[in-house]
């Protein structure tokens, strides 16, 4: 291993702009003349557009143009597209419903726009804004999709009075119902997954400028997927085709998923340069990202599971009720499905398996993907009902995991929802997390905390999950309406420096690390000597962009076939040099040798060659070293792990404190070591957030209650406990590098170690459930309403 | 935020003078409340008069058995004042974990006291300690300054100069967080002073800080942990959202309480 190779702890190279405050974000960008952009927002959950009025504004000072939705309708402009279709058991599609960029003939979410107003500053269109004068029919709305699917539940489409969007199902209903009544035991669980807000530390924001000489657009956005931006925008939104739409996301901060999707309010600020012909800025205020970024998660679900007299899994029924929001964001529609419970296998062999999902439409923000996208809810949900299958059999929880493992052996394991595992050595995973926990010390722990009138309880989780989106064909199987493959180029210049272009996109991963240890184990050139270029459409070939932990496992791949190339070439050249047959030349760590002499030549002086071509075999190989390649994976890859969590209570306030977390991940081949743990490390902060302290809150009608930090509870440093961490490795054997995916695992595994701590702790009052989040209240109120009351002893 | 006129007068009369001469003027004293506020466009004051160049009302005094501090003393100044630790070391522990860093950097007594925000956690001090506010133009006992959310009973134009705490025999203040917002969801002060027991609470009322009475005769008769064990707090009287129901204020105002007895000695 070299320094900075493969597996080396190499510092970050963006670090020293962005800890230095030299990065540049879409709020540092400022076009000439350009105007700034205020959107008037529905205050109202559900309203009949009566009339909007904006004519006071339009006048007004500072003024540049105000747009409504009757402005986007006589403008024939189209609405946000949906990127998976979803087809329902019977052949029928989906329902689903335009996704106006402004309102228009209703509002359907507190924060859904009605109109904007781009003026010289930004004051000045707030003040324009005062005056526009919506006149709304108020109507009633609901908020939870339970709610939203009961008889004369208000419709959220007037063309779908039940608000459902589609019932769907996988796996074979029929063999899970047999499998179930034959079962020995049965264990249930019902719980819901908490709605969150996702809360990048960067809000959304968007510079659009239009030249009307060229007919060329230009957007500054801050998104994870620029060629996403420019495919969806340019051809469902304006008929623009992409050789007049650039689009650039330069540096990101944060996006967890929510600046996946093309959003309302880019579009709108393009509409406005286009009307206009002024640039148009936008900088999302903190309050109007709560209401306008797509929130993640909310499922009500149950789930039983069987089990025969020796505790073996039988069958598995789920039944999910999924709140899609009041539109269909980019990919709504595929998260409840093909990214949940296609994982509802979890680590186990489970013969049977059917779930069922309702997804609906209410009068909340849409939902979409957030960190885990799906698998969290899966993880949740099995190893919720998992952890009931020990209490009903009588067994310690991770004895009924370990004999329920898919074992080393049986990979590739195809599970009865339609996924194959492509590699896992689960018990290792269990081993060494209950080693570095000291699971088999935890009784004394628990009785040396009841001295002190405390309750601590242990709680595990063993998950998997399904990264690298994705293999084009099963997607688009699955109704994905997009390929999703990546592309790289690798340009080597002519004195040796090399520059990539990754169509991924980095907004805090540090893909400018990482990428470039790649290039470095393979050409053996200075770390410092390689550029890794991505976020312009104008820079980069073509590219998918970044979620899904999908960057290394699939872009990262790219890049090796495009080094693959270069090295091919690169041969022939070094064949020619050395006056040697290509069939003879070796290629290792940046040097060209002819087998079994000691003739060799550096890769260096091979591109010097190619771009200065006085010594070069011109009539077999063009000048120049700089090569692309697109790769499709085969499949997913399936990180996973084991992470135990073991808190402590304090009966008297309900406050819970987590004493000792430890995390064993399988996350395949690790190229940076430092940056894989720092991903961990965030990802079960946001588990910890989604267990303990985040929770969107709206009124039954709608109305947002959590709309600010005053009510919104983001995890701080002295809610998290310093976490223990270590990798047992399988390598991937779906790309050459062997990586999986690490950017997810922290979020999809650490929900339930937490809530399945806390029901451990309070056993002994008899209680066998809690919600998330389990906050001071709502674990003091559970102490409170159990069962067998009584001090900790 | 809305346009409004700035004036940063260098004395009390000054500042009491721009503000009767103002529309519809507020003082400002820290800004921790106001800018935000303004800044969402939730008040549109025609003037804003800044505190913050009048010198005499910053500092910290101790003598006849009381530590008085001016109106624009920082939270910090509170937090790291040795007089204040030496003679009333609850209240310097209470300031400094008020908000995080920045707040305590700008944040002022005179600010929280006068804005009486109900989850504040100075109002509990003020009670708990029986101080009295002085203002540029009278005095007024605790027990007679708070009224409710956000209001107090200061005069239109009426200026805090300071607050003066008697110093008690001892004192603690224990807190228990909103997990979001970490304002005092319920925040006890407890003092046996020279008068008696005192018992004020924050975060939990209703309307704003009051007096746990039941509380005050039970440890005035023991001043331990034990005598309040039954709490005698109604929940009928509490605030009730979703970080907390009243059930769950009123329980844990009597443990905090017990706790700051406890902490006290």
């Amino acid at each position: 291993m070299s320094e900075t190779g493969i597996g080396a702890r190499v510092l970050r190279k963006e670090d020293k702009r962005f800890l230095t405050g030299r990065g540049k974000y879409t709020d540092d960008v400022n076009m000439p003349d350009q105007a700034h952009a205020f959107f008037l927002r529905s205050p109202h959950p559900h309203a009949r557009i009566k009339s909007v009025d904006a004519a006071a504004a339009k006048t007004a000072v500072g003024v540049v143009g105000v747009l409504t939705g009757a402005d986007v309708t006589a403008a024939g402009l189209g609405g946000l597209p949906c990127g998976w279709g979803i087809t329902q058991p019977d052949g029928s599609p989906m329902f689903e419903p335009p996704h106006p960029i402004i309102a228009t003939d209703k509002v359907r979410y507190v924060g859904d726009p009605v109109a904007v107003v781009f003026a010289e500053t930004l004051a000045q269109a707030k003040d324009a804004a005062e005056q526009i004068v919506v006149d709304y029919e108020e109507l009633p709305g609901v908020a939870k999709a339970v709610d939203a699917l009961k008889a004369g539940a208000p419709a959220v489409f007037d063309d779908k009075p039940d608000n459902i969007c589609f019932d769907w199902e996988l796996g074979d209903g029929a063999a899970a119902d047999a499998a179930m009544a034959g079962a020995h035991k049965i264990a249930k669980v019902e719980v819901v997954n908490n709605r969150l807000i996702p809360n990048a530390m960067e809000p959304r924001a968007a510079v659009a400028g239009y030249d009307d000489s060229s007919d060329e657009t230009t957007l500054y956005t801050t998104s994870q997927n620029p060629h996403v931006i420019r495919l969806l925008l340019g051809a469902f939104v304006f008929a623009m085709p992409e050789h007049k739409f650039r689009v650039v996301a330069p540096d990101v901060g944060g996006g967890f998923g929510s600046k996946i999707f093309p959003y309302n309010e880019e579009a709108v600020l393009i509409f406005g340069a286009k009307t206009f012909l002024r640039p148009m800025k936008w900088v999302a205020e903190r309050s109007e990202s709560f209401m306008s970024d797509a929130h993640g998660r909310d499922h009500v679900s149950t789930a039983e599971i069987g089990m025969d007299e020796n505790g073996k899994f039988v069958g598995l029924r789920t039944n999910t009720v999924a709140n899609l929001g009041a539109y269909l964001s980019t990919f709504g529609p595929g998260i409840p499905t093909w990214f949940y419970a296609t994982l509802l296998s979890g680590m186990y062999v489970i013969p049977a398996i059917n779930a069922k999902v309702r997804a609906v439409f209410t009068n909340t923000v849409p939902v979409d993907a957030y960190r885990g996208a799906g698998r969290p809810e899966a993880s949740y949900l099995i190893e919720r009902v998992v952890n009931e299958a020990a209490s009903v059999m009588g067994m310690d929880p991770t004895e009924i995991r370990r004999i329920n493992f898919i074992k080393p052996e049986q990979f590739p394991y195809e599970t009865p929802v339609g996924m194959t595992y492509d590699s896992g050595n689960y018990v290792a995973t269990l081993d060494l997390a209950m080693k570095h926990a000291d699971y088999a010390g935890f009784e004394q722990r628990r009785q040396e905390a009841a001295s002190r009138g405390k309750y601590r309880g242990v709680g595990i989780s063993t998950f998997v999950e399904a990264c690298g989106a994705a293999p084009s064909a099963v997607a688009g199987a699955l109704g994905a309406r997009a390929g999703l493959y990546e592309s790289a180029e690798v340009r080597f210049h002519a004195t040796g420096s090399v520059s990539v272009f990754t169509g991924t996109h980095s907004h805090g991963q540090g893909h400018e690390t990482t990428f470039a240890q790649l290039v470095c184990e393979r050409f053996g050139i200075p770390i410092e000597n390689i550029d890794i270029v991505h976020g312009d459409t104008s820079r980069i070939q073509f590219g998918m962009g970044s979620y899904g932990s999908r960057s290394l496992p699939v872009g990262g791949t790219a890049i090796v076939k495009a080094m693959d190339k270069v090295v091919e070439k690169g041969r022939k050249i070094a064949a020619h040099l050395m006056e040697a047959s290509v069939d003879d030349i070796e290629f290792e760590a940046g040097n060209f040798k002819v087998a079994g002499t000691d003739k060799t030549v550096n890769i260096g002086e091979i591109a010097f060659a190619a771009h200065v071509p006085h010594n070069y075999p011109l009539e077999e190989l063009e000048p120049g070293l700089d090569e692309q390649a697109f790769w499709d994976p085969p499949n997913f890859t399936f990180p996973g792990g084991c992470y135990i969590c073991e808190v402590e209570i304090d009966p008297d306030t309900g406050s819970l404190e987590i004493v000792q977390f430890t995390a064993a991940d399988d996350v395949g081949v690790i190229v940076n070591p430092m940056i894989v743990e720092g991903q961990i490390q965030g990802g079960i902060a946001q588990g910890v957030g989604q267990a303990l302290l985040e929770g969107c809150a709206y009124e039954d009608n709608g109305q947002l209650v959590t709309g600010s930090y005053m009510d919104y509870c983001m995890p701080r440093a002295d809610n998290l406990p310093s976490i223990v961490f270590d990798v047992s490795v399988t390598p991937s054997p779906t790309n050459p590098l062997g990586v999986k995916g690490c950017g997810e695992v922290g979020a999809i595994g650490s929900p339930p170690a937490v809530i399945n701590a806390i029901i451990d702790a309070l056993k002994p009052l008899g209680v066998t459930h809690i919600d998330m989040p389990a906050t001071p209240k709502r674990i003091w109120e559970t102490i409170q309403n159990a069962p067998t009351p009584k001090a900790a002893e | 935020m809305y346009n409004f006129n700035y004036h940063r007068p260098d004395s009390l009369d000054q500042a009491a003078a721009a503000l009767s001469g103002a529309s519809d003027g507020m003082l400002m004293a820290g800004g921790m409340t106001l800018i935000p506020t303004l800044k969402q466009r939730l008040a549109g004051p025609s003037d804003v008069v800044d505190l913050g160049a009048i010198g005499v009302l910053a500092g910290i005094t101790v003598g006849d058995g009381k530590v008085v501090i001016g109106a624009m003393t920082r939270h910090v100044d509170v937090a790291n004042s040795a007089e204040v630790k030496a003679n009333i070391p609850a209240l310097a522990s209470l300031a400094s974990h008020i908000g995080d860093a920045q707040v305590r950097n700008r944040g002022t007594i005179g600010g929280s006291v006068a804005n009486d925000d109900p989850a504040a956690d100075y109002p509990s001090a003020v009670l708990g300690l029986g101080a009295t506010v002085q203002t540029n133009q009278r005095e007024i006992a605790a027990d007679d300054f708070f009224d409710g959310l956000f209001t107090t009973s200061l005069n239109e134009g009426e200026i805090i100069r300071s607050i003066s705490f008697p110093i008690p025999e001892k004192a603690a203040y224990m807190k228990f967080p909103n997990p979001a917002s970490r304002y005092a969801m319920v925040g006890v002060f407890v003092a046996k002073t020279a008068g008696g027991a005192r018992v004020a609470v924050t975060g939990a009322g209703n309307n704003g800080v009051f007096r746990a009475t039941a509380m005050e005769a039970a440890l005035n008769g023991n001043w331990s942990a034990d005598a309040i064990d039954g709490g005698g707090i109604s929940a009928g009287d509490l605030l009730s959202d979703i970080h907390a129901s009243a059930e769950y204020r009123a329980h844990l105002i009597t443990v905090m309480a017990k706790r700051a007895v406890a902490a006290a000695g």
